[in-house]
């Protein structure tokens, strides 16, 4: 079974961020970039398939600027083979990312792709959803268990109330959440050996889809900040606040 | 203007979140539809024909949309969108689940977990785990998108609209349901809760988590959160999650115990209305945005809050 993994170079899960004084967006200039965490979670799945001799091979692809190539030699690093890079400095909007992603699929004829439930910056929650629609392929949303059954794949998903299992014919999607692995960390030598794993850098021209945004940011503002308060000394004291509060 | 808005449901009972999503519905300007697919949910029909505003209630029953997997609701939402300008869901794990496949059936880039409604084309929704808020405009014809519950008040219940039988979708289809396993409390849902006590990963186990958090949120008839921390380290199930990848709250009080405060967890709750946080480490993040802050052991001053209640 080919398995294809997209992973996106976000913001750093621990960076503060900041937005733009001229509220055109975030100040993304010299803040620490990772992998977006939950592809992290697919990487570490796909490997995980090929170590049980599920998956024959993983290929790696991301959309983004040249940097994004350091977020495939992670993925590489952690046990995928190859990489595709699909270059461009402009934002791709999750519908141009999944109609890049079908080509893709289109070109490789991966039997599953597993991909982030949501990535941390812009936190859609689409991308693997489209590209299974746009693929007509069945999709195993918010995994917190996978498991290959002959020509299907079992899929356990995190749902509110609890938990979901469906039943996919492959080909399949499947968007990844917090539960199903740790990932690992790339061994050193693991480090060296992707540097000598192959990145094909591909433009989105390559792929003939119409990728212009859709959405016009009019504008990016602070939330609201919210006050703290106070501290209280004892419970007592809590109780007796959270009483003339009227919240008990 | 007309706008679909798919009815939130376990067959037997309208979820609240459909209310809120008819708020947001309401907002556009036009006429307001609730689209209500299941299996034997005839009750549902009748109760979303109640809600104040809507014009009227589609009614699909059958059994591929028993349980409103992606696949089968794309089948039965997409024809139905050449009467409407806008689809609107709940952004709950269903809807979260079945918005982007209609959205990029119909090649519109969907406007995911919205706050505001400005106009019929532009919204506001939270970025960055909430740190940052957006404005958007949207050019597609049509718009598909998500709404954060705790955004929007619920609408009412004292509507009065028709309900028009619509087919479920025949299959065959790639996706079946297999099963389900569902917990069981008698607590409220999170997500609608007026009161969350949540814990973190101070608890220290599954064990304490039960032991300490528990007892506190029967006695103030509360829903039981946790933090990324605390799901990650196996004490509490996902479901419990509170932040940017978990469930979004804001209820009227949220009691925070052994949560530092990060600002993942608080991007699920900082709209609370009253938030206590109780931590032995004072310098705490979550001490920035609690009301009410006590700096003590939280094994020790849990309980003796649970018994002055």
């Amino acid at each position: 079974m080919k398995v294809l993994v997209p992973v996106k170079r976000v913001i750093d899960y621990n960076v503060k961020v900041r937005v733009k004084p001229d509220k055109t967006g975030v100040d993304l200039a010299n803040v620490k970039m990772s992998m977006n965490p939950f592809d992290e979670i697919s990487v570490e799945e796909a490997v995980r398939l090929k170590e049980a001799g599920t998956a024959t091979e993983i290929v790696i692809v991301s959309i983004g600027p040249q940097q994004a190539q350091e977020t495939i030699r992670t993925a590489l690093a952690m046990g995928g083979d190859r990489g595709i890079l699909i270059k461009t400095d402009e934002t791709v909007e999750p519908l141009g990312v999944a109609k890049l992603l079908a080509k893709v699929v289109e070109e490789e004829k991966p039997d599953l792709v597993i991909v982030g439930k949501q990535a941390i910056d812009d936190d859609s929650n689409q991308t693997g959803q489209m590209l299974a629609a746009l693929l007509d392929w069945p999709q195993g949303t918010f995994a917190y268990k996978l498991e290959k059954d002959g020509d299907a794949l079992t899929v356990t998903r995190e749902v509110d109330g609890g938990l979901q299992t469906v039943k996919l014919a492959l080909p399949a999607i499947v968007t990844v959440d917090l539960r199903l692995n740790e990932p690992r960390y790339a061994s050193l030598p693991n480090i060296m050996k992707a540097k000598k794993k192959e990145i094909v850098e591909k433009a989105p021209a390559d792929y003939g889809v119409d990728i212009a945004p859709r959405l016009t940011v009019v504008q990016v503002t602070e939330p609201p900040v919210r006050q703290a308060g106070e501290k209280v000394e004892d419970v007592a004291t809590l109780v007796s606040k959270l009483k003339t509060a009227g919240v008990i | 203007m007309a706008v679909l808005v798919i009815a939130e449901h376990d067959n037997a009972a309208l979820s609240d979140a459909t209310n809120k999503v008819v708020t947001a519905a309401a907002k556009f300007g036009g006429d307001v539809d609730i689209l209500v697919a299941g299996e034997g949910a005839g009750d549902v029909a009748a109760a979303a024909a109640k809600v104040a505003g809507v014009r009227k209630v589609l009614h699909a029953d059958g059994a591929s949309v028993a349980k409103q997997l992606a696949e089968p609701m794309e089948a039965l939402i997409v024809p139905l969108m050449g009467g409407y300008d806008a689809v609107l869901f709940a952004a709950t794990t269903a809807g979260k689940n079945m918005a982007p496949r209609v959205a990029a059936k119909l090649d519109v880039m969907q406007i995911s977990e919205i706050t505001d409604v400005i106009d019929a084309d532009t919204f506001e929704r939270p970025i960055y785990a909430g740190n940052a808020i957006m404005t958007v405009k949207s050019s597609d014809a049509k718009k598909v998108v998500t709404v954060r519950g705790t955004a929007f008040e619920a609408a009412g219940n004292d509507g009065s609209a028709s309900v028009e039988t619509v087919a479920a979708p025949a299959g065959p289809f790639k996706s079946e349901f297999v099963s389900e396993e569902m917990v069981k409390s008698d607590r409220p849902e999170l997500a609608g809760a007026k009161r969350v006590v949540s814990g973190g990963r101070a608890l220290g186990s599954a064990e304490k988590f039960q032991e300490v958090i528990f007892p506190l949120a029967d006695k103030l008839g509360a829903a039981v959160g946790a933090s990324r921390a605390a799901v990650d380290a196996g004490y509490a199930p996902n479901d419990y999650q509170v932040g940017q990848t978990g469930k979004i709250v804001a209820p009227e009080l949220y009691v925070a115990i052994g949560i530092s405060g990060a600002i993942q967890h608080l991007a699920g709750m900082k709209d609370s209305k009253v938030i206590v946080a109780i931590n032995k480490d004072e310098e705490a993040p979550i001490f920035q945005v609690a009301d009410y802050g006590l700096v003590a052991d939280l094994f020790v001053a849990v309980p003796e809050l649970t018994g002055a209640l």
